[in-house]
């Protein structure tokens, strides 16, 4: 319902972060993952943000180096969820300050984390940069 | 394998020095990984929690983003699970939400922990064990967390209790009698007036009601006329565009009989078409499309710049906009349009032309060609899409070809007259795309050919020497289709009265095709005794006199193309079937054949055995259809004489069947019944007139051709069987879970309205995620919903409210409550400071005091 899945890829189409909201096989992640990727980096700056898979949507877009993919249903507002994708490059800047590829591939779990803060379920619960660092930040200062 | 050492976890690699270790590629990477796995497999089974837990932590990443198996690391995860240590469980945590599905063995086993963890203290940990109960629910754990989620519904921090909320839903997807306890706290949730609780309970029954009644009865009105004015209000105020989008979607889909409402929102869509960024345009046109059904008005105003976008740079546009066109092709501008379509098509790149090709195809061939008039243009049309280089829907061509053929008597002259342009083509023959429509011209030239100008021409085209490029299923149809031209031919030169004796045609013919042909001569013959000769005149429209050299001519042409196959062993002699071989063929069932057949005489008594050329289709239609007695009835019409008068009565018996049942007078005119007479060719459909028609055929039962296509006339009716049974899988489906909920609704009667209330302001709202704000105290009450559904279920929302009773000393709160975080939600970030003041106070006056019951 709602969000199925969130992608992080570069430009080489390497995955750089995966998170699904509902269960896939490692096969069927991998073929998903090559033909949504293939998609949407064959297009270019001048066509619109969203993609026609199957029965749902994908909401791209590329910031830098990294191409941030959402897999909604296809009753979901894809301007939105163009400002869920912002909201969470956001928060990952205001964490690692000037976020780049390489923060998100040397602390994935803590991209994971922050997933995890704010979609539950397929569906966003928090939109509050404070709201979501800080427990992220108390479990930094623990260990 | 060793077991696990000190040394192990003193020097065991982090999550770090792993990824480092990949990116360096020293020994590259497969090798690296899998020396890597070995060493997690070693470290994971020691028994130091941490080094367990840094392991499970790299497995994770190896899995995630190398598409690694890890379910052999499942035990270990639920060990690590059991640490004190709060980064142990979150690592633990997430290597199961990565790793666990409904089939994982031990999913059991995690019960207690979550159970353990559901009833901490720690916030934390809850939200954790929320987070992954989220992700892994099956029944088993649903079932028996239900009572934990039930106390976390009514928990006192604000963090957990939003997080309950979000798995409560999928706590009653997996087992739905968790609704009868959960239910009554998840509406009093509804009290709360915190927005976060707020929205993420509004979520949670949007997705609810959508399945419980969304099949139950139309629109609310009442819910529609409270909720137009708001929304028209914002479409007009708002500066973020996401929210205006969501207003337009929401008036397009369920408000669109307000008229001015609508007009407010095609405004604005034409706003985004003219926008630049391509996101726009696309949601515009998207708009546009559901806006279409019920509005066609609103495309036509904006029918330039849809044009316009077919010719835009971005695929997504084209094929929007391309289905927008369709939305406006009727009846009167359908062959300009198609000419403008097809025009682009020739144009474009392949995929898109075939996209428009395939649109065309599928729009003029709805409902049985109802919006097609000239038919003949439409045929002529089929020819030229055929022709086009990047086609790729020869199978629907070739389809439609034939479909038209059988349905439409009335085309078949220009049918067989584009049929012989396609055959004639040499350059045709060597596209495979378009054998399946060569197929379907071939047998359409045999089958009416007496509606040709040309046989001869016919002919040499079927027997032309490149036809031997086609696969041999295709060849077969020429070859029929030659002979049933060979036949015509021969009968129209012996109608003209000249001399062949039956003894002297046959000498012409190799000794091998003798056989058929001689059986199909003699049955002329028979038929011919019978057979009106005027009527046979009147059809055939040869230009060119078929005379004795001609038909000679012919018979070495024949020779010629076919002398060879015989010799190859692709072909085979048909022999006759000896009686005991015919007893050994069981009868199918329901077949009855010693039951007279006297009722028929009474429906065919005055049609007319047609000409043996015609109607050679669908025998083997008769047999699937179980209607097989027709054709032994076959052999008995054919020997029926007629007697006619005037032209118009032997046409009208000879077309009987395409005729309305004589009691309706006013068919019974000069004119030819016109060729999209929906009658007409829903008569065809109907199983009796197919038995008419087929009794009246002169065939031989073993002259039925064996057509590599045998065209299902009764496609219609398999797929009107298809839709109930595709339709009730998603009724079984929610029934569960809508029948739990039911329960609850009906059961207790005095259940808040206020969801009614919160769904109203969903239903303004849907979902507006908004960005996030520096005010924290504005931040928490923009938090968003975090789905919504389309505003089409507010009817069924509008439903629900009717059946609860309301509870009136809430009221007043609620609206407040709800009514000003509607008007909240209305801001965006940037104007969210000044949205705010000017609608707080409508907030307190507006006052709605009736809670549509």
């Amino acid at each position: 319902m709602g969000i199925r899945f969130i992608l992080m890829v570069n430009k080489q189409g390497q995955t750089r972060l995966a998170q699904y909201y509902e269960w896939l096989t490692v096969e069927e992640r991998r073929a998903l993952e090559g033909e949504i990727v293939r998609k949407c980096l064959a297009r270019n700056e001048q066509q619109c943000s969203f993609v026609e898979h199957r029965n749902y949507k994908i909401v791209y877009r590329r910031y830098a180096s990294l191409f941030f993919l959402v897999g909604v249903d296809n009753d979901e507002n894809e301007l939105a969820i163009l400002e869920f994708i912002h909201l969470l490059v956001e928060t990952m800047d205001r964490h690692f300050g000037n976020v780049c590829e390489l923060d998100i591939m040397f602390h994935l779990e803590k991209a994971h984390f922050m997933l995890e803060e704010m979609v539950m379920n397929g569906s966003i619960v928090e939109t509050s940069k404070a709201n979501i660092l800080s427990p992220i930040q108390l479990m930094e200062k623990a260990t | 394998m060793s077991g696990p050492s000190l040394m192990d976890s003193l020097f065991q690699r982090s999550l770090e020095d792993l990824i480092k270790g990949l990116r360096q590629q020293l020994i590259g990477e497969q090798a690296f990984i899998s020396k890597s796995l070995e060493e997690i497999r070693k470290e994971i089974k020691s028994t130091d929690l941490s080094t367990k837990s840094t392991a499970l932590l790299k497995l994770s990443y190896l899995s995630n983003l190398h598409f690694h198996d890890m379910s052999f690391a499942v035990f270990p995860a639920l060990e690590v699970l059991s640490s004190p240590r709060f980064s142990h469980k979150k690592i633990a945590y997430h290597a199961i939400l990565l790793s666990f599905h409904d089939s994982t063995p031990i999913l059991l086993l995690i019960t207690n922990h979550l159970r353990k963890d559901l009833n901490s203290t720690n916030e934390f940990e809850v939200s954790l064990a929320l987070q992954c109960l989220s992700r892994i629910a099956n029944v088993d754990l649903a079932r028996d967390l239900t009572p934990e989620v039930f106390t976390l519904l009514s928990s006192n921090k604000l963090y957990v209790r939003k997080r309950a909320v979000a798995v409560v839903l999928r706590v009653f997807e997996k087992y739905p009698d968790s609704v009868r306890v959960c239910f009554k706290r998840l509406v009093e949730n509804l009290e709360n007036s915190d927005p976060q609780i707020l929205s993420a309970v509004v979520g949670v029954f949007s997705e609810l009601v959508l399945k419980i009644f969304s099949k139950l009865a139309p629109l609310e009105p009442r819910l529609a006329k409270r909720v137009v004015e708001p929304i028209c209000d914002l479409m007009r105020n708002t500066g973020a565009t996401s929210l205006l989008f969501e207003c337009i979607r929401t008036v397009v889909t369920s408000l669109s009989e307000y008229e001015s409402a609508v007009r407010l929102a095609v405004g604005k869509v034409r706003g985004f078409l003219v926008d630049e960024d391509p996101n726009l345009k696309y949601l515009g046109l998207q708009a546009l499309r559901i806006v279409a059904e019920k509005h066609l008005w609103a495309v036509a105003e904006n029918k330039e710049v849809v044009i316009k976008s077919l010719s835009d740079a971005d695929p997504n546009i084209k094929i929007e906009s391309l289905r927008l066109v369709m939305a406006m092709v009727s009846e009167h501008n359908v062959s300009e349009m198609s000419r403008v379509l097809v025009n682009y098509a020739l144009k474009s790149d392949p995929v898109f032309c075939n996209e428009i090709l395939g649109s065309i195809l599928s729009t003029c061939s709805r409902n049985l060609y109802e919006i097609i008039v000239d038919f003949d243009w439409y045929v002529s049309l089929l020819g030229e899409m055929s022709r086009i280089p990047h086609c790729q829907m020869g199978d629907e061509i070739e389809n439609q070809l034939i479909d038209i053929g059988l349905r439409v008597k009335d085309v078949r002259p220009e049918l067989v007259h584009v049929a012989r342009d396609l055959l004639i083509d040499p350059a045709l023959l060597g596209n495979s795309f378009l054998h399946g429509v060569l197929s379907a011209a071939a047998w359409e030239s045999g089958e009416y050919v007496e509606f040709s100008r040309n046989p001869l021409e016919l002919m040499e085209a079927l027997l032309q020497p490149r036809t031997n490029l086609l696969p041999p299923s295709i060849r077969a149809i020429y070859i029929q289709s030659a002979f049933k031209v060979l036949v015509f031919c021969l009968h129209t030169c012996i109608m003209q009265g000249e001399s062949i004796a039956p003894s002297a045609s046959l000498d012409y013919l190799p000794s091998g095709v003798s056989a058929s042909a001689s059986y199909e001569l003699f049955d002329d013959f028979s038929v011919e005794n019978g057979a009106d000769a005027t009527v046979v005149h009147g059809q055939t429209r040869a230009s060119a006199p078929i005379t004795e050299e001609s038909i000679v001519d012919l018979l070495n042409l024949v020779e010629l193309a076919f002398g060879p196959l015989l010799g190859s062993h692709d072909v085979e002699e048909l022999g006759p079937v000896s009686l005991s071989a015919q007893g050994k063929v069981c009868l199918p069932n329901g077949l009855v054949l010693k039951e007279n057949l006297s009722d028929l005489e009474m429906i065919c008594g005055d049609i007319e055995p047609s000409s043996s050329n015609s109607f050679s289709f669908g025998n083997p239609n008769e047999e699937k259809d179980g209607l097989s007695f027709s054709s032994l009835q076959i052999k008995e019409d054919s020997e029926q004489p007629h007697e006619s008068t005037s032209l118009l009565a032997e046409h009208r018996k000879r077309h009987g069947l395409y005729y309305l049942p004589l009691r309706k007078s006013e068919i019974i005119s000069n004119d030819y019944p016109p060729a999209n007479d929906p009658t007409l060719q829903g008569d065809i459909n109907d199983n009796a007139d197919h038995l008419v028609k087929l009794t009246a055929e002169s065939l031989v039962p073993k002259r039925k051709p064996n057509h590599s296509k045998p065209r299902p006339v009764v496609v219609k009716l398999d797929e009107v069987n298809e839709k109930p049974v595709a339709m009730k899988q998603p009724e079984s489906r929610d029934n569960s879970l809508s029948g739990a909920v039911r329960e609850v609704l009906f059961g207790s009667e005095d259940i808040l309205p206020t969801s009614s209330q919160s769904n109203l302001s969903n239903s303004s709202k849907r979902k507006g995620k908004e960005k996030q704000h520096t005010d924290p105290h504005v931040e928490s009450k923009e938090s968003a919903v975090g789905d919504g559904n389309s505003s089409s279920r507010r009817r069924s929302q509008g439903k629900e409210r009717r059946q609860r009773s309301p509870r009136k000393k809430n009221d007043e709160e609620r609206k407040d409550t709800v009514q000003k975080e509607k008007k909240n939600r209305s801001g965006r970030h940037k104007s969210i400071q000044r949205a705010e003041e000017p609608l707080k106070v409508p907030a307190q006056t507006s006052v709605i005091p009736d809670f549509l019951l």
